[in-house]
């Protein structure tokens, strides 16, 4: 895994590692433990999987780690082979190619046995499939397409678009539906669900989102202790375990680490100038990069709204099911643009932004979708300048280095310039 | 004081040398090649020259190439150059659209010429210069003569296709139905002005534009750029060097700093 954060104080990064690389072996080798393996979309109730002692595993997860090693035009081509279009999504077309080809970063080779990939790279293979549609449309065509491939179940959430924000009538749908789902759950691996135990789980989810959201918010401070890429790794449990014991203990070490760089004022940004927030998913085969060069101009990015996606749960002990309905229900990409807007805003002042980076993502168009309004309106209520640059999370194809570095300095340029006027 | 401003293009390399902030000395400009370095020389002679071999006090590099240029005490984007420049030479300019070899972009102008917004094409050669020099060649119409030649037309055609590479052979079909040359090209023209237009309108387009770039010397683009903007536009002098004069202006306060 790669590290941005250049403090080596951060000692809680090698916990990170183990963790995340312990994640993929058990799951790989569930066939010895008999632990059942769902696939879930990445805005998709964890919590009840977690509960009945079933092992989630997030293609999208997955997608990232694939963009990160650059593998994205590698397998996103074996899923073009197949007939599906260049113009889907990226995590998708990896996912179908990781699929097909058994090729990814998961890649155990066993010393023991010659270093040869005898279990095949890629992710294990899953028991069951549960896709919630709180992200986007995709998720739902794309899970078809996998349960035909490894022939198992496919459990589907409907979560309608929060058009007019959240309504009853959206929470009671989604409430039944999260009934049955549990239900289809029990049947597809034979495990029981316990409503104690999923409030013990719903606990442990609810306080590694607190912390998740402490950790955050630690870069309100100026200078900010870590930059949003290293958010964009440390993210990585709050994604894929949350509702975990292991997952609080790990963010409790690195909010105590971050608050530590905080107060004695010590930034991975040497000087740091100008604060700036992100908007949509990082661009995985590029973050090195990205970060070297913002940081050449003295520009942090000090919050983001895709990490900040997974600070927000409420998962009571009254209501259960009820509030986890609600939180699944509202999930950041479902909700309208004016909220989404409110939200940028309050990133804007709560971080004490000078501006903000928008990437129009090729891939992910429920996120990308709207930005133009929302850059206009999120400049005009806060005065700030915003910059949107074009490319895709996963997929080098639809990237330009020298069109975006053109960008981003003259973008700097204009906000020293404000900066020189103000 | 004399400065020296360089903008290493897609297509073409221009320098302006500058006395004092205010005067242009004398202008270059050159077909690049592979060579940059080579051509950039040729350049260079060529102005100073003209200050009869008094060399520059800063220099400031813009354009495509700047990164490597090694001579340049500084390298600026050519946004804030392109504006820098349009600002000097049109004063009270306020939305600038400039047309170059292998980009357009649009720049929003604050009412002291500082650089408030812009936006720029992307991955895309359909609204910028290439795009008239693919059809030129499919036309067989020199380029320098569209403006003049889409002053004949009587209508100008509707082309479809926004793609550099569709419209080509769409152009290619329209003159076999025996589509006049002029026709065609005061449809090229409104198509890429309705693409630059749609791009500029993500910025708000102000009364006083200023249209720079090689492009701007077609002043059938200019009309198209007019009638899809509903705006009156100028072009300034030596269109094609804002964003040199742009870089020697920069280059002249760092030599006064
Ligand atoms: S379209 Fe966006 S939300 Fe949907 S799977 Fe792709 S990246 Fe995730």
């Amino acid at each position: 895994m790669e590290q941005f954060n250049q403090l080596s104080e951060i000692s809680s990064n090698e916990r990170l590692r183990k963790l995340m690389v312990g994640y993929y072996m058990k799951a790989k080798f569930s066939w010895l433990t008999r632990k059942k393996i769902a696939w879930i979309t990445s805005g998709g109730p964890v919590e009840p999987l977690i509960s009945m002692g079933i092992t989630p595993i997030y293609p999208e997860n997955h997608g990232a780690m694939i963009g990160a090693r650059k593998m994205g035009p590698e397998l996103s081509d074996a899923a073009e082979d197949l007939g599906y279009s260049r113009d889907l999504c990226s995590y998708f077309r990896c996912d179908v190619g990781s699929a097909v080809l058994k090729k990814s970063p998961i890649d155990i080779r066993p010393k023991f046995l010659g270093g040869r990939a005898v279990f095949g790279g890629g992710l294990p293979k899953p028991d069951l499939l549960v896709c919630c549609n709180n992200i986007c449309g995709t998720v739902l065509k794309w899970y078809e397409v996998q349960a035909r491939f490894f022939n198992v179940p496919l459990i589907i959430v409907d979560t309608p678009y929060n058009y007019d924000g959240e309504t009853t009538e959206i929470i009671e749908y989604v409430t039944a539906q999260f009934g049955e789902m549990i239900t289809q759950i029990e049947k597809a691996t034979g495990k029981r669900f316990s409503e104690k135990e999923f409030i013990r789980v719903g606990e442990l989810s609810d306080e590694a989102v607190n912390l998740w959201n402490e950790v955050l918010s630690i870069c309100e401070n100026v200078p900010a202790p870590m930059t949003c890429f290293d958010a964009f790794m440390y993210l990585a449990p709050i994604v894929t375990l949350r509702g975990t014991q292991e997952v609080v203990d790990y963010y409790k070490q690195l909010k105590v680490e971050l608050q530590s760089l905080a107060d004695r004022k010590i930034s991975p940004v040497p000087e740091e100038k100008f604060r700036l927030i992100w908007d949509n998913l990082p661009i995985w085969f590029k973050m090195r990069r990205l970060s070297k060069t913002l940081a050449n101009y003295g520009a942090v990015l000090v919050a983001d709204t895709y990490t900040n996606a997974w600070a927000d749960n409420d998962i009571s002990v009254e209501k259960p099911i009820e509030s986890m309905a609600r939180v699944y229900a509202t999930a950041y990409l479902n909700r309208n643009t004016e909220t989404k807007i409110k939200n940028m805003v309050n990133l804007m002042n709560r971080f004490k932004a000078d501006g903000f980076l928008i990437h129009s993502n090729r891939s992910c168009k429920p996120y990308s979708f709207g930005q133009l309004d929302i850059k206009d309106e999120v400049s005009r209520r806060t005065g700030k300048p915003a910059l949107m640059i074009e490319a895709d999370m996963c997929d080098p194809r639809a990237y330009s280095d020298e069109q975006i570095a053109t960008r981003i300095q003259a973008f700097i340029e204009t906000l020293k310039e404000r900066k020189a006027t103000a | 004081m004399i400065t020296l401003g360089i903008d290493l293009g897609s297509n073409t390399v221009k320098t302006v040398l500058l006395r004092d902030g205010s005067q242009v000395i004398a202008r270059s400009l050159r077909k690049g090649g592979h060579d940059m370095e080579t051509v950039m020389n040729e350049c260079l002679e060529e102005v100073y020259s003209a200050a009869s071999g008094e060399k520059p006090d800063k220099i400031v590099a813009t354009g495509y190439g700047r990164v490597s240029c090694k001579i340049a005490d500084k390298e600026i984007s050519e946004i804030s150059c392109h504006g820098r420049g349009a600002y000097f030479s049109m004063q009270g300019a306020r939305t600038v659209i400039d047309i170059g070899g292998q980009d357009s972009k649009a720049i929003s102008l604050s009412d002291n010429g500082k650089v408030i917004d812009f936006v720029m094409n992307d991955k895309c050669a359909a609204g910028t210069g290439r795009f008239l020099e693919v059809m030129a060649q499919a036309l067989q119409v020199q380029l320098v003569d569209f403006g003049d030649v889409s002053l004949k037309a009587d209508r100008s055609v509707d082309i479809s296709n926004t793609c550099t590479v569709f419209a080509e052979s769409e152009v290619i079909s329209l003159m076999a139905r025996r589509e006049s040359k002029e026709n065609i090209i005061a449809g090229l023209h409104k198509a890429i002005a309705a693409r630059v237009i749609a791009m500029a309108k993500r910025l708000r387009i102000e009364d006083e534009v200023a249209f720079t770039g090689g492009v701007a010397l077609n002043s059938g683009v200019k009309r198209a750029l007019e009638s899809a903007s509903g705006k009156s536009i100028k072009t300034p002098d030596h269109p094609q060097h804002i964003g040199a004069l742009g870089a020697a202006l920069f280059a002249f306060d760092m030599a006064k700093e």
